[in-house]
């Protein structure tokens, strides 16, 4: 072993650090390939996995891979409409003879854009409230937190929601910015009940003592701690923001016709049951299968931090 | 004694909660842009006429002032009247709340019998085939939206099937009977008419259980996983080291301990669907508050929608109290946690 020849302390500190560093490096990439290992033992969620991607990828890739990308925007053709499923169209057109596939495929857009978008917009307000609250658990920071929180929880938070997107303008960033303002108490309830009980532990206290300043032992000694159960929450969580999208394009409170959302796609099929059945169905199986995906993914990742904390 | 403190501590707080949102929906309302007098009254009319009910709704005041007199109607009940019905809210509510009251009530039995049922079922035949066939029944409820049932139930039991009646509350040929409680099924039993009472059960049907398959889903997963855990404890064992019958074991031993976590779901699941039920009765024509709360919405109508989510907050913290409640009830461990906490 070729060990190098330390001159002085400060050399031999930063040559701890960099083997620390070296070795945590490691550790990380170790972690991942657990992660992977726990995640693909288990066949579903791997398959939702699978889904989620290609859900992704189609929905980048909808402009090239759709049969009629211009039946997504203001098109009309009543020559066409209402033609059931047939191998023209795969999935029928709609009442004024827009290719159905095709809007799906677009409408797959919105829906997950609204999901990362609100999840991006909600988590870190959350997540930092409720450090703040079991940090300073007991005061009147953590008073003011927490009752403001519970008002929040005290109403299911599609009213909500609901209330505010009809008193903006109805369009897709102002239902993400409705949905946004309801959605961050719960993160902050999560990561409270988790940072009160990390408060009390020796090595929070042992950074406290020595000297450690608030924002390291909130961000440095208290944040990593918390993020498997707020990653866990989110991959479920996602599923739910894109079901109240739909809901809120459904009333029309969200993304505005002629662009296409899963949402708007049912209500508009709804009036054409039970005789023009595809109309509604099809965009609503959609739904079903986006959020499958997303739920088998979720358990996955909720089974693998849960075997990680052990 | 200890459980009375209990609940005396979290009824003060449920109070605090609500003074909160009303804040919250003041602000909602308030944020809103164009003048209420204006809306309330129509672009027509004169604006001196605007300026008089902008002085009675109290508009020209200060928002704090406002507030406080908006607060002092809500506690008399006294939300104004709606710009849609040209009612009193009041009265609106009144109308409309026993109709989703009444929906959410037979969800909430169905997500109990099926969900209790199913999780039974599920837990007594682990990993047989029934057990599967019900985790693959409870994931598919739990990952499709409820208004997405209602969808397909409409298309599948009241066009292709024809088994059930897919709007309104009540048959055409039907006479609904006098209203007592607006609870048409409540009040065909108490004026003794049966063929009301099962015409307006009918129309309930599909509308419910699109509202109850969520929470049946859950409640039969956590019922069948606190009935596994609890399947391998020492008691269990001993029970049957002693002979006890497995009849005994099974329902007296094992369902009700296992009961607890199912319980509360429940009820916060019940709150919740008259959180969801929006959706629901707008597909089903449901006269329901929710469906009063969304044509609300979508007019504007400030007031209505100011106390549709008040009386939802209400009704969602009452639901949490009484689920509290029943769960100190049936887990003495709570309420001696409760006692020794104090």
């Amino acid at each position: 072993m070729g060990q190098p020849r330390i001159n002085s302390s400060s050399e031999a500190a930063a040559l701890v650090a960099q083997r620390i560093r070296q070795l945590e490096r490691e550790s990380r990439r170790e972690n991942l390939g657990r992660a992977w290992y726990k995640l693909s033992r288990n066949p579903m969620s791997v398959v939702g996995l699978a889904m989620v991607l290609s859900l992704i990828l189609l929905a980048i890739a909808a402009p090239w891979v759709t049969p009629y990308p211009k039946h997504a925007g203001p098109f009309t053709d009543f020559a066409n409409a209402k033609i059931p499923p047939c191998g023209r169209y795969l999935l029928g057109t709609d009442q004024i003879g827009r290719d159905i596939l095709t809007r799906i495929i677009f409408g797959l857009r919105s829906s997950l854009l609204m999901g990362v978008v609100v999840l991006a917009l909600v988590v870190p307000p959350g997540v930092l409230l409720g450090l703040l609250a079991g940090y300073f658990h007991g005061t009147w920071i953590d008073t003011l937190i927490m009752r403001i929180t519970d008002i929040f929880l005290a109403v299911p938070p599609l009213i909500l929601a609901l209330a505010v997107a009809s008193v903006l303008k109805p369009n897709l960033w102002n239902g993400m910015m409705a949905v946004s303002l309801m959605w961050w108490p719960w993160y902050t309830r999560l990561v409270y009940g988790l940072a009160v009980a990390l408060r009390n532990e020796y090595f929070v206290t042992a950074a406290e003592i020595t000297g450690a300043s608030a924002g390291h032992i909130l961000f440095r000694e208290m944040l990593p701690n918390v993020l498997s159960p707020v990653f866990t929450k989110m991959s479920i969580d996602i599923a739910w923001v894109i079901i109240i999208g739909s809901m809120l394009s459904y009333v029309g409170l969200g993304v505005q016709p002629p662009e296409p959302s899963l949402g708007t796609m049912i209500s508009d099929g709804a009036r054409y049951l039970p005789d023009q059945w595809w109309i509604a169905v099809f965009p609503a199986l959609a739904i079903v299968v986006v959020v499958l995906g997303f739920n088998l993914l979720g358990d996955g990742i909720r089974d693998m931090f849960a075997a990680e904390e052990i | 004694m200890s459980l009375g403190r209990f609940l005396v501590r979290r009824i003060v707080h449920s109070i605090f909660v609500l003074l909160g949102l009303s804040i919250v929906i003041f602000v909602i309302a308030r944020v809103m842009p164009g003048d209420p007098a204006r809306m309330a009254l129509g672009a027509r009319a004169p604006q001196w006429v605007v300026d008089r009910v902008r002085e009675q709704m109290h508009l020209n005041e200060p928002l704090t002032v406002q507030y406080v007199y908006w607060l002092r109607g809500a506690l008399r009940a006294d939300f104004g009247l709606s710009l849609v019905t040209q009612r009193p809210v009041t009265a609106d509510i009144q109308e409309f709340f026993p109709a989703s009251l009444e929906l959410v009530l037979l969800a909430g039995l169905f997500s109990a019998v099926g969900g209790i049922g199913l999780g039974v079922l599920s837990a007594r035949y682990k990993d047989t085939w029934i057990d599967n066939v019900v985790r693959v029944i409870s994931y598919a409820g739990i990952v499709t939206p409820s208004f997405i049932f209602a969808i397909l139930f409409v298309l599948l039991f009241g066009f292709v099937l024809k088994w059930f009646p897919v709007i309104g509350r009540l048959s055409e040929h039907t006479v609904a009977p006098p209203t007592v409680t607006g609870m048409v099924t409540v009040d065909a039993l108490l004026a003794g008419r049966l063929d009301a009472f099962a015409d307006a059960l009918r129309h309930m049907v599909l509308p419910a259980l699109a509202l109850a398959m969520g929470s049946i889903a859950q409640e039969a997963r956590i019922t069948r996983s606190s009935m596994a855990d609890n399947l391998g404890k020492d008691y269990i064992a001993a029970a049957r080291a002693l002979g006890i019958s497995e009849r005994v074991v099974m329902g007296r031993f094992l369902l009700k301990p296992s009961l607890i976590p199912t319980v509360s779901i429940l009820g916060l699941d019940i709150a919740a669907t008259l959180g969801v039920a929006f959706l629901v009765e707008l597909i089903f024509n449901w006269p329901g508050l929710a469906r009063y709360g969304m044509t609300s919405m979508l007019h504007k109508d400030l007031n209505a929608i100011s106390a549709v989510i008040l009386v939802l907050g209400v009704a969602f913290v009452t639901v949490n109290i009484l689920v509290d409640i029943i769960v100190a009830y049936l887990d003495p461990r709570i309420r001696l946690r409760a006692a020794r906490s104090e």
